[in-house]
């Protein structure tokens, strides 16, 4: 069995282009979530995670010149994302031996609206399609994989991708996962009563529902040690589950996050112990974080710190866990545990530890977990070398 | 550890067949509306949330139904033990389609939450979760086309790492007029929990699925 080691973080979100610029500003404190009452995505103002288009723009144009009319805005994000993580690592995207796996929830779902289904043509709606513009793009000769599985395909990204390579099937796996600010996704959100009237605030007790963001995160993951510039983390294991309870709403005794969690100790070979710090779903729904606590203090996690990187950035959906685990990779590089943005007052029944200050910390050993509609759950575990 | 196909189960043209078998076709061929309702009939599923599942989950859930009718999987494994790997090519489209038909115009403005919660094709598997206690992994994946490779190497690799011991794997896909499922039961042979077959065991590989792929559909 192969090792694996992951690396070479692009993380775009309203923080900013780079892993570099997103994690500055979380250690200043800098929130991006912004009211929003320009009327697209809603009829009201709402609080938004937006990405700098105006800014999107300009990088793309520098990156990609004379091709800005080609892709739609998602397929931009996902392209410097990509670009911006190979830059940081020597693996070759033509190679027979590097996969790309795109994870998203609802890709180029703008192109609904007819004026934009013009420009593009109504095939780009579907994934397979938007996935294929940019396997294109890179030249990449393999069927690219799409992973459309609610608020947990960035998560899944990286677990299958630990898989593939750990069993020889391919020597390096690209995950990106990218998901839009649409007024289909608002609309949706405020439907169910779901979103916060203020920036949304993880585990805590005045929490009242999320933050809608956008973006793209990228993680580079490969048998080669030599891959990376920087420090090795590794991809222990991971693994998925079910709460069979409830399409749409979380479960109430936190059984499914558990048994992905458990399971995903047992696939790492790793006691609760060795876990260094958490990375949480943390929605700031009611009950998602409710469950999420439970579940952690049953996996024997009440001790261990635990952020949600949501109050910065928002939920971003299928690209949710790729960014977050690229902000934990740099969090576990740096010996830093960043503050749970939002978080005041404990919020849940359960003691759990969420960081309430930035502080240095040596981290060996971090889990990333993600939940999503669908009751879908997800756990995966890094550690440095 | 070898990975054998129990059962296999396809839907396509008003029509079910159970390891090759017909099990059910509609002779009305009016339509997939009416046609998996007729199905769920002929079954006799007692569920009522199925009717308030849009097409693709409709098409998801039956295809797990009749898949597991006469088996019982949830009740030989552990819970967190049998997983449900899909693939299909137009996500939730169709229904996507119909919330943005509630949101296109301000002045009718009307989202829903029953229609906004199936824009996401893994709702489907999520169903057939809740129908049949399966706990394990839950995965959607997106294909052009009914693609053996990825189906095998998804499937056999969450074998391998221990997550599952048993597992529903395959193809469902709907939009707009068109629809067809074809999906697999897939066990450890010599597992102590599974019950041997009286005839051979189909081995559970790429080229097995697209033989299957092609005879059914």
């Amino acid at each position: 069995m192969k090792p694996v080691f992951a690396g070479a973080e692009n993380i775009i979100s309203s923080l900013g282009f780079s892993a570099v610029e997103n994690i500055s500003n979380i250690l200043t404190g800098n929130t991006g979530i912004a009211i929003d009452d320009s009327g697209i995505y809603f009829p009201s103002a709402l609080p938004l995670s937006k990405v700098d288009y105006a800014q999107l723009e300009n990088l793309f144009a520098g990156t990609v010149p004379g091709e800005q009319g080609k892709f739609t805005m998602l397929e931009k994000m996902f392209i410097l994302s990509i670009t911006d993580a190979l830059q940081q690592s020597n693996i070759n995207i033509t190679s027979p031996d590097t996969l790309l796996i795109i994870t998203t929830t609802k890709g180029n779902i703008d192109l609904l609206d007819p004026d934009l289904q013009k420009e593009f043509g109504k095939q780009r709606i579907f994934l397979h399609e938007m996935a294929k513009v940019i396997t294109g793009f890179f030249n990449n000769p393999n069927r690219v994989m799409i992973i459309s599985n609610a608020c947990i395909s960035g998560v899944l990204g990286i677990v299958y991708g630990e898989r593939l390579i750990r069993s020889g099937k391919y020597r390096n796996v690209i995950v990106s996962g990218g998901d839009l600010m649409s007024e289909f996704i608002v609309s949706g959100f405020q439907s169910f009563q779901s979103l916060s009237e203020k920036a949304c605030k993880p585990f805590d007790k005045s929490r009242d529902g999320l933050t809608l963001g956008e973006g793209c995160g990228t993680i580079i993951m490969s048998s080669g040690a030599d891959s990376f510039n920087d420090i090795d983390v590794r991809v222990l294991g991971g693994a998925g589950s079910n709460d069979a309870n409830h399409i749409s709403g979380p479960s109430r005794t936190g059984e499914g996050l558990f048994l992905a969690i458990r399971q995903a100790m047992n696939l790492a070979g790793i006691i609760p112990e060795k876990i260094d710090s958490i990375s949480a779903h943390g929605t700031a729904t009611d009950y998602n974080d409710e469950m999420e606590a439970i579940a952690f203090s049953r996996a024997g996690l009440e001790s261990v710190p635990l952020n949600s990187y949501k109050g910065y950035i928002g939920h971003t959906l299928g690209a949710a866990g790729v960014i977050e685990a690229a902000i934990s990779l740099r969090s576990m590089k740096m010996n830093m545990l960043f503050r749970s943005a939002g978080y005041e007052h404990h919020g849940v029944t359960k003691k759990i530890s969420v960081i309430k200050e930035n502080m240095e910390k040596e981290i060996n050993t971090c889990l990333k977990t993600a939940s999503g509609f669908g009751g879908s759950n997800a756990a995966v575990i890094f550690q440095k070398v | 550890m070898s990975l054998v196909i129990r059962k296999y189960c396809s839907i396509v043209n008003a029509c079910i067949n159970v390891d090759g078998k017909t099990a059910f076709s509609d002779p009305e061929q009016d339509g997939f509306k009416k046609f998996i309702r007729a199905a769920y009939r002929h079954f006799e599923t007692d569920y009522p949330k199925f009717f308030k599942m849009d097409s693709l989950s409709k098409l998801g859930f039956l295809s797990v139904e009749v898949l597991l009718k006469g088996e019982s999987i949830s009740g030989k494994y552990p819970i967190e033990k049998t997983g449900i790997i899909l693939t299909n090519g137009s996500s939730s489209l169709q229904v996507d389609e119909k919330h943005w038909d509630t949101i296109r115009n301000r002045e009718q403005y009307f989202p829903s939450p029953s229609n906004f919660v199936y824009t996401l094709p893994n709702i489907m598997a999520g169903e057939a979760a809740i129908r049949h206690e399966f706990r394990g992994e839950n995965t959607v994946l997106i294909s052009e086309g009914f693609d053996a490779e990825l189906i095998f190497n998804i499937t056999d690799l969450a074998f391998k790492t221990g997550s599952l011991e048993s597992c529903i794997c395959g193809w469902v896909e709907q939009y707009e007029d068109n629809y067809e499922s074809l999906l697999f039961l897939v066990e450890q042979s010599g597992h102590e929990n599974m019950v041997e077959k009286s005839e051979e065991d189909v081995i559970f590989e790429p080229s097995t699925l697209l033989k299957i792929y092609k005879q059914e559909l």
